[in-house]
C-alpha cells in the first residue's frame, strides 16, 4: 500500500468512527428528538449543521470546477446559493419556527387548511429530496472509487451502511451532531488546500486576497489578468467577463437558486430545532458565515485551478508540453476516462485551445478539478487523503438532512397527517425509522443505476422548491388574506409551468426524443435556460394565487388570527395580553 | 392590537430596506451593472466582478446579523411597553 493510500484510508474511516460515535452518543428517543431535536439546539451548532446539510458534493466538488471554466457566468450560483439565506432569515425561517410545528407540509397544512395542499407539499418535497440524493449517492461512490481503488458498487454500498447507521438511531439529534463534525472536517480539506496554491501562487496565504493579488513570479502582474490573457490568447472567452447566455439568463438563474434554496424543506427543517424566534433569525447569520466561508474560497480555487492546469499544459505561450511528459496526475485521471487526449495533428505536445477541430484535450470533466486540484499543484498527500474525506463528509451529511425529510414528510404527514392520524408516538418513531431505511435502499439502488435524467434533476429539485414551495410559504406569512383555495392553484400553475418548460427542453421526464414543440428555438423565452426558469414558475404562482383570492375570497377569521400569532415572537404577544 | 400592528409595520421596513441592499449588491452591482463598475480596479479584482464573487456574499453575511440585531431590539421595546 503506498503511503497516499495509507492516509486516504486513516482519513475516511478516522472520520466515520467519529461519525459513529458522536451517532451512538446521541440516539433519539422521541419523536420531537428524532424530527426537530428536541428543539433545542444552540444558533451557532444549528448554523454548522445547516452549513454541512447545504454544502453538497455539488458545492464541495462541482462548484468550483464549474466556476474555473464558467469564469464570471459561475457567480449565478455564488450569489444564488447564499443570497437564499437572506430572504430565508428575513422572509420565512423565524416565523415558521414561531408557529412551532415539525415539517413543512405540517405548516402549509395549517395555513391553508387543506389537505390537498399537505399533499402537494409532500409530493414537490419527496421529489425535490430524492433526486437530491441520488447527486450525493454518486458523489460517495466515485470519492470511494478514485481514492481508495475498491470498486463503485462496494463504496456506495458503505456509504450508505454509514448514513443508516447515524441517521435511523439518532434522527434530527444524531445528525445535528454528526453535521457539526461533518463541516469541520469539510471546510478544513476544502480550505487547506486552497491556501497553500493561494501561496504558491501568488504569495497571499488568504485565498480571497489571493485571487485579486499579483503573481508571485515577480511579474508584478496580477493573478486574474494573466489568466484572461492566457484563456483569450488560445481563444476561449475572457475569464472575468464570460457571461453565461447573457444577463437576462443569469439574472433569472440567480433568482431561482435564491428562491429555491429559500423554499428547500431540508433546509427550512432545521430552523425548527433552535429554541427561539430569535435564535432562528441568528442561526441564519450564522449559517451564512459558515457556508461564506466556503463560497467565498472556492472563486479562488476555480480560477487558481484554471491557473494551473492552463499552466501545465502551455507553462509558456507557444511551449507546449509533450504527451509522453505528462504528470502523474494526468495519468490517473485518464485512467477514471474524466480526462481524454487525443493528438489531432500527430506532434506528440498537447494543445489546449478553443477551437474544437485543433483542441486535442478531447475531455476535461468539470467535476475533477476539486479533487486533481492538490495533486496538479503538487501538495503532500496527507492534504490529498483529507480533500477525499472532505467530499465524503460533504455527501453524506447532505444525504442525511434529506433523508430525514423524506422520512418526515411521510411518516408524519403522510401517514399521521392524512392516513393514520391515531398512530401513537412510538409507533410513529418506528414507522419513521422504518421509511428512511427504505429511503436509503431506494437512493442507494438509483445512485448504482442512475437513471438517465439524473443529470437534469437538479435543475428540477431547484424549480420545484422555487416555484411552489417557496412561493406558498411568503404568502402564508405576508399575505393574511390568502385562502387555501387560490395557495394551491397558485402552486400548481407554479409547478406546471416550469415542468412543461423543463420537460419541452429536455424530454418528458428526461426521456431524450420526447420533447415536444420540437421546432423552437431552445431557450426562447428571453433567452432563460430551463434551469433558470424556476423564477418565472415562481412569478406565475404570485399572480395565479392573487387572481384566485379575488374570486374564492379571503381565509377564514381564525387562520388570520393564527398568521398575527406567529407574526409576533412569543414575549411581544404575551405583552399584548395586559 | 395597535402595537402588534406597528411592530409588523417596522419589521415590514427593515425588511424592505434590507431586501433592497441585497437587491443592489447581487442583481444591481453583480450583473446588471458590472460592465460600468468593471473599469474601476479594486487590486487585482474588476470591481463588477469583484461584487458577483466576493463582496456580495459579504454583504449579506452583514445584513443577515444587521437585521437580526435589530429585530431583538424591536422585540424589547415592544415586550417593555407592553408590560
Amino acid at each position: 500500500m503506498d503511503e497516499l493510500k495509507l492516509y486516504t484510508y486513516i482519513a475516511v474511516f478516522g472520520s466515520f468512527a467519529l461519525y459513529f460515535g458522536i451517532a451512538w452518543w446521541a440516539r433519539a428517543g422521541t419523536t420531537s428528538e428524532f424530527y426537530v431535536a428536541g428543539g433545542n439546539i444552540s444558533p451557532i451548532q444549528n448554523g454548522m449543521a445547516i452549513g454541512a446539510d447545504w454544502m453538497s458534493a455539488a458545492s464541495f466538488i462541482s462548484m468550483a470546477g464549474l466556476i474555473a471554466f464558467l469564469g464570471y457566468g459561475g457567480s449565478v450560483f455564488l450569489m444564488g446559493w447564499t443570497g437564499g439565506y437572506v430572504l430565508l432569515a428575513m422572509l420565512l425561517a423565524p416565523y415558521m419556527r414561531k408557529h412551532g410545528k415539525f415539517t413543512v407540509p405540517e405548516f402549509i397544512y395549517d395555513r391553508y387548511y387543506s389537505k390537498t395542499a399537505r399533499v402537494v407539499a409532500v409530493v414537490c418535497l419527496i421529489i425535490a429530496s430524492l433526486t437530491y440524493i441520488i447527486g450525493q449517492m454518486k458523489g460517495v461512490g466515485v470519492a470511494f472509487s478514485r481514492f481508495l481503488e475498491v470498486d463503485y458498487g462496494l463504496g456506495l454500498g458503505i456509504g450508505m451502511g454509514v448514513v443508516w447507521v447515524y441517521a435511523v438511531l439518532g434522527g434530527m439529534k444524531g445528525i445535528t451532531y454528526t453535521q457539526i463534525a461533518q463541516y469541520c472536517v469539510l471546510i478544513f480539506a476544502y480550505t487547506i488546500p486552497a491556501v497553500f496554491i493561494s501561496i504558491q501562487l501568488t504569495g497571499n496565504p488568504i485565498p480571497q486576497l489571493g485571487l485579486g493579488s499579483t503573481l508571485a513570479d515577480g511579474s508584478g502582474v496580477y493573478l486574474l489578468d494573466k489568466l484572461d490573457m492566457v484563456v483569450t490568447d488560445l481563444g476561449f472567452k475572457e475569464y472575468t467577463t464570460d457571461n453565461m447566455g447573457g444577463t437576462v439568463n443569469m439574472f433569472a438563474y440567480t433568482l431561482s437558486l435564491m428562491i429555491g434554496t429559500a423554499g428547500l424543506p431540508h433546509v427550512i427543517m432545521r430552523f425548527f430545532t433552535v429554541p427561539s424566534v430569535q435564535a432562528a433569525r441568528s442561526s441564519a447569520g450564522y449559517a451564512l458565515v459558515f457556508i461564506a466561508l466556503l463560497y467565498t474560497v472556492a472563486p479562488a480555487v476555480g480560477a487558481m485551478a484554471r491557473f494551473n492546469l492552463m499552466n501545465t499544459i502551455q507553462p509558456e505561450a507557444g511551449q507546449n508540453i509533450d504527451y509522453a511528459e505528462r504528470p502523474q496526475w494526468f495519468k490517473d485521471w485518464e485512467k477514471t476516462g474524466l480526462l481524454k487526449y487525443e493528438d489531432k495533428n500527430g506532434d506528440g505536445k498537447i494543445q489546449y485551445v478553443a477551437d474544437k477541430d485543433k483542441n486535442e484535450m478531447v475531455k476535461v470533466d468539470r467535476d475533477i478539478m476539486v479533487l486533481a486540484n492538490p495533486a496538479i499543484a503538487n501538495l503532500p498527500n496527507w492534504v490529498i487523503a483529507l480533500v477525499a474525506a472532505g467530499g465524503l463528509a460533504a455527501a453524506l451529511s447532505t444525504a442525511a438532512g434529506l433523508l430525514l425529510a423524506i422520512s418526515s414528510s411521510i411518516s408524519h404527514d403522510l401517514m399521521k397527517g392524512i392516513l393514520t392520524p391515531n398512530l401513537s408516538e412510538k409507533n410513529e418513531l418506528l414507522l419513521s425509522r422504518v421509511v428512511m431505511t427504505i429511503s436509503i435502499l431506494i437512493a442507494g439502488f438509483l445512485g448504482l443505476h442512475p437513471p438517465g435524467f439524473a443529470a437534469g434533476t437538479v435543475a428540477l429539485a431547484f424549480g420545484l422548491a422555487a416555484s411552489s414551495i417557496f412561493p406558498a410559504l411568503m404568502m402564508g406569512i405576508f399575505a393574511k388574506k390568502m385562502s387555501g383555495k387560490a395557495a394551491v392553484a397558485g402552486m400548481c400553475s407554479g409547478i406546471g409551468i416550469t415542468m412543461l418548460y423543463v420537460f419541452q427542453h429536455k424530454g418528458i421526464m428526461f426521456i431524450p426524443g420526447t420533447s415536444f414543440l420540437g421546432g423552437m428555438e431552445p431557450n426562447w423565452f428571453f433567452g432563460i435556460s430551463p434551469n433558470a426558469f424556476g423564477s418565472v414558475g415562481a412569478l406565475v404562482n404570485f399572480v395565479v394565487a392573487f387572481a384566485a383570492l379575488k374570486v374564492t375570497g379571503p381565509a377564514p377569521a381564525h387562520i388570520q388570527q393564527m398568521v398575527d400569532n406567529f407574526r409576533i415572537p412569543h414575549g411581544v404577544s404575551a405583552a399584548h395580553e395586559h | 392590537m395597535e402595537k402588534k400592528k406597528t411592530y409588523w409595520q417596522e419589521n415590514l421596513r427593515l425588511i424592505f430596506i434590507c431586501l433592497a441592499i441585497w437587491f443592489v449588491v447581487s442583481f444591481g452591482f453583480g450583473l446588471l451593472l458590472v460592465e460600468p463598475l468593471n473599469t474601476i480596479r479594486l487590486g487585482g479584482y474588476k470591481l463588477g466582478f469583484w461584487f458577483a464573487q466576493q463582496g456580495s456574499i459579504y454583504t449579506f453575511v452583514g445584513l443577515v446579523f444587521w437585521y437580526s440585531a435589530k429585530m431583538n431590539q424591536l422585540d424589547k421595546k415592544y415586550k417593555e411597553k407592553g408590560s
